[in-house]
């Protein structure tokens, strides 16, 4: 016997790693992706390229000035940089991109001491930075222009924007705006570049159910508050509130539901501390969208969300076996 | 219909067709029997022979000390060659008395068949305990001390657990199929010992064989089997108890707090041939498997032999281990070398090639929570395990460190390949140390 391993029990693992979990929601997130280069053309393609290979050149110089050992085969970096070009506007210059990928693994990763301590999700954090640092930039839309279709980029609100704007001049909904939620869905509405397909991001969602690394507590609590919420409303005033269907499949909802809030980083860890956190994202998604200042508001209900995670964690710890109420 | 089961735990590949189908055969005597003084729970057992000795079979060689301590015996006849430190499966040289077998086999007189249904509770206890039998789950708690619960805690409910949830085991299994009524009528003398009327064997739905096979021995008996969903730890006492009978066992407490008595299915074979024949525990069922054995099989054995000898009965190593485990993968102990012997609480071994051992090196902790999901103690392992990391007791304690069962279900689980049920295994050795300290 050449060499004998000795170590306590147990002997076995299972298969699922780190890195494979990372790579099945990069995996997960290519359909979008696809749709996002294909609706957008090639600036698309360009800035999924540059937040990727931003986010992984600045943990590399990272890890290396804190003298920690380099982290990029979990293929969290790259995660966190399509996560961010899906977040992004079609529109957005080269070095806003690069920016935005320094920011999300510096500033909301590294910093930190990486992988696993983050509080907040770091491709919304980098997001936000960008967006009230850069205003113009970070919310010029553009509606699609399908490749091979001929036609140019042409500047767009989305339909979050476009709601938000009628509803402030006029206090009411958009005449035509009802009618588009068929076409929302499949990615033919302006919007940033992942958002704008939840048909394609609802794919992804599914393989990563079927792999068994989504569960459906967060992306079902959050959406099914979205849905509750914004019902509730619409039912008060509906040439005020639009339908929790238009809710759906507009902005980033999809995106943050299934992928964002999903980051087991910054969420809960047990099953019912999921749900609690779904239903928080959900409640401020919708108010922020109908009451605030911002169209859109999957961003900053994931990060405030992120932001109350060890208080849910500490208020939904399990009821440890033959656990015994203490007496008097 | 639902099979019956508890929250939390997992299901690793079972790997039990290697062996699962291989009738029990009888592993010829070894050269030289180690037979160590410290097999169960409690007080090693004191020598009463010397070297140079003659013994026969069923010869008490070790007394029992104390009442939490059995006997040891003469697994076959022959000369004591020495009493001595041995490799001992807990990793070192530990008392034992070894034996070269004269060939004989032969009985040591005195020993006296009885009936059951003639005896009192207290003659069984008796004889139980000068049987030397443990619980041979892997345990071995004595179990004449598991028998004789104090009074304010009366017993209803005798659990025998045939469940061996255990990837790769196989030989509680084929005991259930082979020797149904042995561990029937065993059943039959616990529930007389205990004064209880309700009797349920918990099996694994994955041994429809041995279920079928004991349902139908179990008719007109006041037995009942309890077909259980296959998830590990579904073997595990308080467990197994929650599954079958709904009642879950006050932390910190034992099953008698819920009215219950668990015993292992090997462990009732071995009280029948206690109580009915007189004879002690000097061997047992065990199974040798695993991707380095050439032919997995299910052996009896002699207490005492030394796993190299199981092997060969085997056709020998096929390759290289790179892990050789006593017990199960996922509560088996690691061993040094084949030349430790088997033991009362030997249910298997198992020896796992370079290719099977996870040498993944720990990443950081991404809060998956797939440990929390998974853990049928329902604590937190991550957390535990960060505490036990900075020598922060008081935290791993106060995260109910001391409810561990050690499955060992969060370290399989884990994505990040952190070995977490071993830092709460530290952390409670560190509490409990404090603890006796105080």
């Amino acid at each position: 016997m050449e060499q004998l391993y000795l170590s306590s029990s147990p002997h076995i693992r299972s298969e699922q790693t780190t890195d494979k979990v990372m790579r099945a929601v990069i995996y997960a997130l290519l359909p979008a992706c696809a749709v996002s280069v294909y609706l957008f053309g090639l600036p698309a393609l360009s800035i999924l390229v540059l937040c990727a290979a931003g986010c992984v050149a600045t943990e590399a110089v990272c890890r290396k000035l804190m003298g920690r050992p380099l982290s990029l085969t979990d293929g969290s970096a790259a995660l966190t940089g399509i996560l961010l070009a899906l977040n992004l506007p079609p529109s957005v210059p080269w070095w806003l991109a690069l920016l935005g990928a320094a920011v999300a693994i510096a500033v909301g990763k590294q910093v930190y001491g990486g992988l696993g301590y983050n509080p907040f999700n770091p491709a919304l954090v980098a997001r936000v930075v960008l967006l009230i640092s850069f205003p113009v930039q970070m919310t010029s839309w553009s509606a699609p222009a399908p490749l091979g279709s001929g036609l140019d980029a042409v500047t767009s609100a989305t339909p979050l924007g476009e709601m938000k704007t009628a509803v402030m001049l006029t206090g009411k909904l958009p005449e035509a705006m009802q009618q588009g939620i068929g076409s929302y869905f499949v990615g033919h509405m302006a919007g940033s570049l992942g958002e704008v397909s939840a048909l394609a991001l609802l794919v992804g969602a599914a393989y990563l159910f079927w792999k068994r690394i989504l569960t459906w507590h967060t992306p079902l609590s959050y959406l099914g508050t979205v849905v509750v919420v914004s019902g509730v409303f619409w039912l008060i005033d509906p040439a005020r509130y639009p339908s929790p269907l238009f809710h759906l499949v507009t902005g980033g909802l999809i995106l943050g539901a299934f992928f964002m809030a999903t980051d087991m980083v910054t969420s809960p860890v047990t099953g019912k501390g999921m749900v609690i956190f779904g239903v928080g994202c959900g409640l401020l998604t919708v108010l922020i969208r109908l009451f605030g200042g911002y169209p859109e508001g999957v961003s900053f209900a994931i990060l405030l969300m992120n932001a109350t995670t060890p208080l849910i964690d500490r208020y939904t710890k399990p009821k440890k076996f033959g656990f015994v109420a203490p007496q008097g | 219909m639902k099979l019956k089961s508890f929250p939390g735990g997992l299901h690793p590949p079972d790997n039990k067709a290697w062996s699962a189908h291989k009738p029990i055969e009888t592993c010829a005597l070894p050269g030289e029997l180690v037979i160590p003084l410290a097999q169960h729970i409690g007080a090693p057992a004191e020598p009463c022979v010397a070297k140079g000795d003659q013994v026969r079979k069923g010869q008490v060689i070790g007394q029992a000390k104390g009442f939490v301590s059995v006997p040891v015996h003469a697994s076959t006849s022959g000369e004591v060659i020495a009493v001595e430190p041995r490799p001992h499966p807990y990793g070192r040289d530990l008392p034992a008395v070894v034996i070269r077998p004269d060939g004989q086999d032969a009985w040591v007189e005195g020993l006296e068949e009885a009936d059951p249904e003639a005896l009192t509770a207290d003659e069984i206890r008796d004889r139980i305990r000068a049987a030397g039998i443990v619980g041979m789950g892997g345990a071995t708690f004595p179990t004449h001390v598991k028998l004789s619960p104090p009074a304010e805690k009366p017993i209803d409910t005798v659990i025998v657990n045939g469940v061996e949830c255990e990837p790769y085991l196989t030989a509680d299994h084929r005991l259930m199929l082979e020797q149904t009524q042995k561990v029937l009528d065993g059943v039959a003398i616990l529930k007389k010992v205990l004064g209880v009327q309700k009797a349920l064997v918990g099996i694994e739905a994955n041994k429809p064989d041995a279920i079928a096979a004991m349902q139908k021995a179990c008719a007109g008996r006041g037995i009942e089997v309890v077909p259980l969903e296959v998830k590990y730890p579904q073997g595990a006492e308080k467990q197994l108890i929650l599954a079958a009978v709904g009642r879950e066992v006050p932390s910190g407490g034992l099953p008698m707090d819920v009215g219950v008595v668990v015993q292992n299915v090997g462990t009732a074979a071995a009280i029948d041939d206690a109580v009915r024949l007189g004879r002690p525990l000097i061997e047992r069922i065990a199974t040798v498997t695993g991707p380095c054995v050439n032919e997995p099989k299910n052996l009896r054995v002699r207490i005492g032999t030394a796993l190299a000898h199981l092997v060969e009965a085997c056709g020998g190593l096929k390759s290289d281990p790179a892990k050789i485990i006593m017990g199960g993968p996922m509560m088996g102990a690691a061993q040094l070398s084949l030349a430790v012997p088997a033991t009362r609480g030997t249910s298997g071994l198992l020896l796992l090639g370079e290719q099977d051992v996870s040498l993944e090196t720990e990443g950081p902790c991404i809060r998956c929570g797939r440990c929390v999901q998974v853990c049928p103690a329902r604590i937190l392992p991550t957390t535990i395990a960060a505490y036990a990391r900075l020598d922060l007791f008081d935290e791993a304690e106060q995260f109910c460190a001391l409810d561990c069962i050690e499955c060992g279900c969060c370290t399989y689980i884990c994505p990040s390949a952190l070995a977490l049920v071993q830092a709460i295994r530290y952390a409670k050795g560190a509490i409990m140390a404090r603890k006796r300290k105080i």
